[in-house]
């Protein structure tokens, strides 16, 4: 209980300091890139994003499930009724009551309210739905919410940041904190801010999620990457959240 | 159907330069990569790109396995008449994509 | 050439492996650098060519001659001039998967002169082409940019053939680099 404490009180710490969101040395990954890559980025004609973007456009309008029911059904205008959601999730879904993160609140509402089968983990029809949701919080500052509920899930994933783990017996604060900004072979090591996903990712050549990117990650560290399922990807994901508070979303981005 | 992504502008002034982008989803599978299995992927590219202006072609390109997957071309055009710029992929494993803009020209 | 590689290091560990990240599987990083960045299958053609350093594995890639050929397909016995043509490639990037590249050629773009191909070679992918884009006095001006894969550090040439029968070139040196932490098994 201590260590819960203690980490609820650095996260107060950390939210309060975060809220000075400018200036306080904190990068995008987007920022660590090469000219190159922020181009690609940047231009919505050019970013191989924007292909999935597009099939997640039209995915909001299909009907699907028993209910035969859209997305748009529901919420409309993505433009509007999406602007900022992907700035504030993992959040706590109100049908269970527990934390979800924006592919388990698609999923949610797969099967909750248009009677379907849930998306899989990676498949492009969740990567496009996220895409395409994500794209309406472009330029929000990542803002997680002040649900209590959400709390010791985010101490968790504190916890995990700074666990050593793997056959390096590496943490993610090794890196991403300690060594953010120095190079990992040829590579600049970002701070590790999840701003801009799903993430058209180089290395994929595709699309991904934050939880594949994490569990890259995990491979890296050399040890065995935790099932999709996993609350361990929410915990971490609800914490990178908080430690990003306030930087602004540049989904969907192009990384390395 | 496949998934392409144009971007040409809708109007232009007869005799202007007009940048067309043209981006696709495909996987570009080079053929000299090992699979899980220590098999090589085979080969899975699109190797021929082109577009026309009201039929008549503006622009061909022959692709290799160094094309990156989702490939992305751009190319310039002189605005000459409105009508249609269709744009055609076509390559391995008999894969065939179709596009078309309309383009009004004043 | 003056090809350029980067600085290996040797006390940084590579947080990284692959079943997917490299395009070209066994050819890419040849270097002590590389060891920890490659498949499983990969680590073992590294252990075999480390243990006989110069046997290249794999040895499918284009070399210095190959490219000469390739390029030598298109211009055919006439000259090949440095000039007028401008490469546009970022001179280090971060993964060779999708390198943007633009080529112009300065032209008048007339009936009578103007470009009628550019073409792009490579020096160390597995085949030295990586394009060919034909063009006319309909496109204005002579430019066109895509994405290409880039196995390793290498020279990228390109070839403009005009009208008049002639043909220019530029090449560019491009510093590859490998992404860290990239897909395990999954």
């Amino acid at each position: 209980m201590t260590g819960l404490r203690l980490a609820a009180v650095l996260i107060a710490v950390f939210t309060a300091s975060f809220a000075l969101a400018q200036g306080d040395g904190r990068r995008s990954g987007y920022q660590d890139m090469s000219p190159a890559l922020q181009k690609m980025q940047d231009d919505d004609t050019a970013n191989p994003a924007m292909l999935f973007v597009q099939a997640g456009a039209s995915a909001w309008t299909e009907k699907a499930g028993a209910a035969g029911k859209s997305c748009a059904d529901c919420h409309g205008d993505a433009s509007s009724s999406m602007k900022g959601v992907a700035a504030r999730y993992p959040a706590v879904a109100p049908e269970t009551g527990q934390p979800v993160d924006l592919e388990g609140r698609i999923n949610l509402c797969r099967t909750t309210r248009q009677l379907a089968d849930p998306l899989a983990a990676e498949s492009d029809g969740l990567l496009a739905l996220g895409a395409y949701i994500a794209l309406q919080s472009r330029g929000q500052p990542i803002a997680p919410p002040g649900d209590p509920r959400l709390s010791s899930l985010r101490a968790e994933g504190a916890d995990l940041y700074k666990r050593r783990q793997g056959q390096l017996n590496l943490s993610c604060a090794n890196c991403h904190d300690d060594n953010a900004g120095r190079k990992l072979a040829g590579a600049s090591i970002p701070q590790g801010h999840p701003t801009g996903y799903p993430i058209y990712r180089l290395e994929w050549q595709a699309l991904g999620s934050l939880k594949r990117r994490l569990r890259n990650c995990v491979v890296g560290l050399r040890a065995e990457p935790w099932p999709y399922e996993a609350r361990e990807y929410l915990a971490l994901e609800s914490w990178l959240m908080v430690r990003a508070r306030g930087l602004a979303i540049d989904a969907p981005a192009v990384r390395p | 159907m496949a998934n392409v992504l144009v971007n040409a502008p809708k109007t232009a002034k007869k005799g202007q330069v007009v940048e067309i982008k043209a981006l696709i989803m495909h996987v570009m599978e080079t053929g000299f990569r090992p699979g899980t299995n220590g098999r090589i992927i085979p080969r899975n590219i699109i190797e021929d790109f082109s577009a026309t202006w009201n039929g008549r072609e503006i622009f061909r390109m022959k692709m290799s396995p160094a094309i990156a997957a989702n490939p992305f071309v751009s190319f310039s055009a002189v605005a000459s008449e409105s009508g249609i710029i269709a744009f055609r992929w076509s390559g391995d494993e008999g894969f065939v994509a179709a596009h078309q803009v309309d383009i009004t020209v004043t | 050439m003056n090809t350029r590689r980067p600085e290996p290091r040797g006390a940084t560990p590579r947080l990284s492996e692959a079943k997917s990240r490299d395009p070209f599987c066994g050819r890419q990083k040849r270097g002590p650098s590389a060891t920890l960045g490659a498949t499983a299958l990969c680590r073992r053609v590294f252990l075999a060519s480390a243990a006989a350093v110069t046997i290249m594995p794999f040895a499918v890639h284009a070399t210095p001659e190959a490219l000469a050929a390739a390029i030598k397909e298109v211009t055919g016995d006439a000259p090949l001039r440095e000039g007028k043509v401008t490469l546009d490639v970022p001179p280090l990037v971060e993964n060779g998967n999708a390198v943007p590249l633009t080529v112009s050629v300065e032209s008048p773009m007339t009936a009578g002169d103007h470009v009628k191909a550019i073409h792009v070679f490579n020096e160390k992918n597995p085949q030295p082409h990586v394009f060919n884009a034909w063009l006319s006095p309909a496109n204005g001006r002579a430019v066109v940019a895509t994405r290409i894969k880039l196995a390793d550090t290498q020279k990228v040439v390109a070839v403009a053939e005009t009208s008049k029968g002639e043909f220019w070139t530029v090449h560019a040196d491009v510093i590859v680099t490998i992404a860290a932490c990239i897909e395990g098994v999954t």
